[in-house]
């Protein structure tokens, strides 16, 4: 009886850590786009990044449910991180990932003091305040950020020495695919381990996660510092693979376009952000060729109508889908039959 | 016999309110402890100050004899030191599995561990599986928290706290609310804790407090009012004077 | 130097009618309606039609630009915020970025991206020397007018009986309605009040501030500087706070023009990390 439960409980917990089909053709697909679509690449490059970007969101809001309106501003220090290092002649994307993930992760960290206190408001604001203020930075140390004319003369050497970037985004879409299931693997690795467990109780009650002996604010600071560095990845795969960064990376509707991809997804569970790209890309581009000036529009009215319909349950049959698609494992634990236990 | 926990010369004033008032208190090791005193009385300002929930105005608290009054509340867990809540404080989108998993994993310090999967350490899920059956939760432990039965809930909270391994426990009123149906249950398990885990028990239900404690202190307007066996306490008139006589009223 | 200060005051006064509104809802209904913006720029955007299409005078445009917010704050509130009061505040963030990116690309549309001018009238146009000190016309005007607004709220709050329902209100929504008090109506009225402030703001404003569609995510976060500095339960933390912001936008932005906005958003950081309250709250 008592081995049966034991291996009950231990299939039930070690499940969440197995691959369902579904994700595995999720990932098959993602790949054999970089074969099907050749002339789509541009765009599905800036799906890989802003998936990747949602994802980091995820982390916070999703997992450990700390609502942020500055996001963009890791996303901005990563780009602008990338950027200036290939400027000033180290060329390689990789070391520029690496610098502006650190840069990021600072920054992240040194600001989680701030925005760890208080309520969802006081989070918001500061969230915020801190993108702003580093637009501001960014907007007057134009000699080293180019200003409002964008950081001109970025050039990339090839990844890891083998792979040129082409104009038609082969090599970019490739490169920030990669990343992005690299990034997405030890994502998915983090929220079911213990620490990700952790970080879900926070979410739910935070005294009671208090009660169990959990230090809260340490776990708070560390998947904030996290979720920034890989903002800060998302951002240096835009400067690197599109050459450029201009204050837009940094701008208030980053932060806000990040949110809303990631509610058209779905919170809290990883894919939530990636989804939630490609349907946000998918639309910008049919509704931009309908009416290119006045996408914001639908865009809010998207927003909205989520939000009046009811966003929690939206994503919980959206999640509920996932599973049903996603879920299906090789093995499966057998239900426990109710039987009573032994009087203790 | 060890003192489990002790508090000197406990103050707590909010204000002008002395909430706590010069409280000098012991628990003994594998003692079976009731705390009780009528509404107002400061029972959950002083649990607050022993889980380290509020800082005390001034006075010390003891954990086995080391201090521990300035030491922050997952700390103190950590030390050995676990409650429950009166209203239950749970986490309502997680599984009974996940949720005990959770606090067997922070006890063995596996909470700083982000690559493993949980439950992939064999000791874990026998701890777990141990803590399931000793609370009765074994045929619920997939559900989702909030769709449990509330006794199934209560029980649950006195399993988180209990899967803490602690070796002091304060259990806050753990029968509120229970419906007559499911109390048999839950008081069994509560009489079935391990004798070596010494339990403050915070009641109002006088029949759980003479059949489970051996002790009773009595809180007043925030101060000790008296301390004895169960018989000393049930048979002071002073105590029913001020308690019992207070609980008919209300 | 005492000009600057004279602008910051009017500025700052402008801000507080503009913002003022906003500090009500959220104390009020606990509410964060980032979409705030959108009704002082509706009204902006009635004075500025009214002038230019239909030849108005600018004095008369102004009730329309307070009923006409008001009136859509109203029918808003009643249709689609009422039903987000209970909700979660990431919800309610998001639900009013939806309605200010509507807000920003109807207006785009409608009447272009560029900027609209409104031409003041004569007598309010120039400066005018007092004791030594340069003393703008129009900006006079401004601080009259919310000067009085300010008076008026303040006495409206706490001499009428729909000011202390409204304070009960804000303290305890649930004991004022056991007390009998339509607190619903009251959140109504009070939305649309705020809505027609607004606007009556960015009209006074237009000139100032100026006008375009980007006007409520530009001044989005003034208004919430204002909010949060100066605290939701009383009107006077607000009005303090607008009149610091004011001044210290308008000094930052003469004296130190390359970090002034920069201070601006330092200085409220800090505030909101050392005082989460507000900066003129009674500590709880």
């Amino acid at each position: 009886m008592s081995t049966n439960i034991a291996d009950h409980v231990r299939t039930s917990l070690v499940r969440k850590g197995r691959w369902g089909i579904g994700e595995i053709l999720f990932w098959l697909i993602a790949a054999a786009t970089l074969f099907l679509l050749p002339e789509r690449h541009l765009i599905l490059n800036e799906i890989a990044i802003i998936g990747l970007f949602a994802l980091s969101l995820d982390l916070i809001l999703g997992y450990a449910g700390i609502v942020s309106l500055g996001h963009a501003a890791f996303f901005g220090l990563g780009a602008y991180a990338a950027g200036i290092l290939a400027k000033h002649g180290f060329a390689d994307p990789l070391l520029g990932l690496l610098i502006a993930a650190i840069a990021a992760a600072i920054l992240g960290f040194v600001t989680s003091f701030l925005v760890l206190r208080g309520s969802d408001l006081t989070k918001l604001m500061v969230t915020l305040g801190v993108a702003l203020v580093l637009g501001e930075i960014a907007n007057q140390a134009s000699w080293l950020t180019g200003g409002a004319d964008g950081l001109q003369g970025v050039s990339m050497g090839p990844v890891v020495g083998l792979f040129e970037f082409d104009i038609f985004g082969t090599t970019a879409y490739a490169y920030s695919l990669v990343v992005t299931f690299l990034l997405f693997i030890v994502a998915r690795r983090i929220v079911v381990s213990p620490y990700g467990l952790s970080l879900r109780s926070i979410r739910d009650n935070p005294l009671r996660a208090r009660a169990v002996g959990i230090p809260v604010n340490r776990r708070l600071v560390a998947v904030y510092t996290l979720s920034a560095a890989y903002a800060g990845v998302a951002g240096a795969l835009l400067a690197q693979t599109t050459q450029f960064v201009s204050l837009d990376v940094l701008a208030f509707h980053r932060s806000a376009d990040v949110m809303l991809v990631l509610v058209i997804g779905g919170v809290g569970y990883l894919y939530g952000g990636l989804i939630g790209a490609i349907i946000f890309k998918v639309l910008q581009d049919v509704i931009s060729a309908w009416t290119p000036q006045y996408w914001q529009f639908w865009i809010g009215l998207i927003l909205v109508i989520i939000v009046l319909a009811g966003r929690e349950r939206l994503t919980e049959r959206v999640r509920t889908l996932w599973k049903g698609v996603a879920g299906r494992t090789a093995k499966s634990p057998e239900p426990l039959p109710k039987t009573s236990v032994r009087e203790i | 016999m060890a003192i489990a926990l002790e508090t000197k010369g406990l103050v707590k004033r909010f204000g002008g309110l002395q909430a706590t008032d010069n409280v000098s208190f012991q628990l003994q090791q594998g003692a079976r402890h009731a705390l009780i005193g009528p509404n107002g009385a400061g029972k959950t300002t002083f649990i607050n100050l022993l889980t380290g929930v509020i800082k005390p105005t001034a006075g010390q608290i003891l954990l086995e004899g080391q201090d521990i009054t300035g030491l922050r509340p997952e700390l103190r867990v950590q030390r050995g030191l676990a409650r429950t809540f009166q209203i239950n404080q749970l986490f309502p989108a997680m599984t009974p599995l996940e949720t005990i998993g959770l606090a067997v994993s922070e006890r063995t310090g596996g909470g700083r561990d982000w690559w493993r999967v949980t439950g992939s350490k064999r000791d874990i899920i026998d701890d777990i599986v141990d803590i399931a059956q000793r609370f009765r939760l074994t045929d619920v432990l997939d559900e989702r928290t909030s769709n449990l039965p509330y006794g199934k809930q209560r029980l649950l909270e006195i399993a988180v706290a209990f899967a803490c391994r602690p070796r002091v426990l304060l259990l806050d009123e753990p029968a509120a609310g229970v419906p007559e149906a499911e109390r048999h249950e839950l008081l069994a398990t509560v009489a079935a804790l391990p004798r070596d885990v010494s339990v403050l028990l915070i009641e109002h239900d006088m029949d759980l407090v003479f059949s489970f404690a051996d002790r009773i202190s009595v809180l007043v307007n925030g101060a000790l009012f008296t301390e004895g066996t169960v018989e000393e306490v049930s048979t002071d008139p002073r105590v029913r004077a001020v308690y019992l006589g207070e609980s008919v009223d209300e | 130097m005492l000009t600057i200060l004279f602008d910051g005051i009017a500025y700052g006064m402008l801000l507080f009618v503009l913002a003022c509104g906003l500090a009500v809802t959220l104390g009020l209904m606990n509410f964060v309606n980032l979409a705030h913006g959108a009704f002082a720029m509706a009204g902006g955007y009635v004075t500025a039609v009214l002038m230019n299409r239909s030849g108005v005078p600018f004095l008369a445009t102004l009730p329309l630009a307070f009923i006409v917010p008001a009136i859509l704050g109203l029918v808003l509130e009643r249709t689609l915020y009422k039903q987000l009061y209970t909700r979660s505040h990431l919800d309610q963030v998001l639900f009013s970025i939806g309605l200010v990116f509507m807000a920003v690309a109807a207006v785009d549309y409608s009447f272009g991206s560029q900027q609209q001018l409104i031409q003041l009238p004569t007598w309010l146009q120039g400066r005018i020397d007092v004791l030594g000190v340069q003393i703008g016309l129009y900006r006079s005007f401004i601080i009259v007018i919310c000067g009085a607004l300010v008076v008026a709220l303040q006495l409206i709050l706490t001499r009428t009986r729909f000011g202390s329902r409204l304070r009960a209100a804000v303290d305890d929504p649930r004991v004022a309605r056991g007390l009998g008090i339509n607190v619903s109506l009251i959140f109504a009225t009070t939305f649309a009040f705020g809505s027609g402030l607004a606007g009556l703001g960015g009209a006074l404003g237009a000139e100032i501030l100026g006008l375009d569609p980007t006007f409520p995510l530009k001044f989005m976060i003034y208004f919430l500087i204002v909010v949060t500095v100066g605290g939701t339960t009383t009107i006077t933390g607000p009005f303090l706070a607008s009149l610091l912001l004011g001044i210290a936008d308008v000094a930052g932005k003469y004296y130190v023009p390359s970090v002034g906005a920069f201070v601006i958003y330092t200085l409220m950081i800090v505030v909101l990390v050392l005082r989460p309250q507000g900066l003129f709250e009674r500590a709880r």
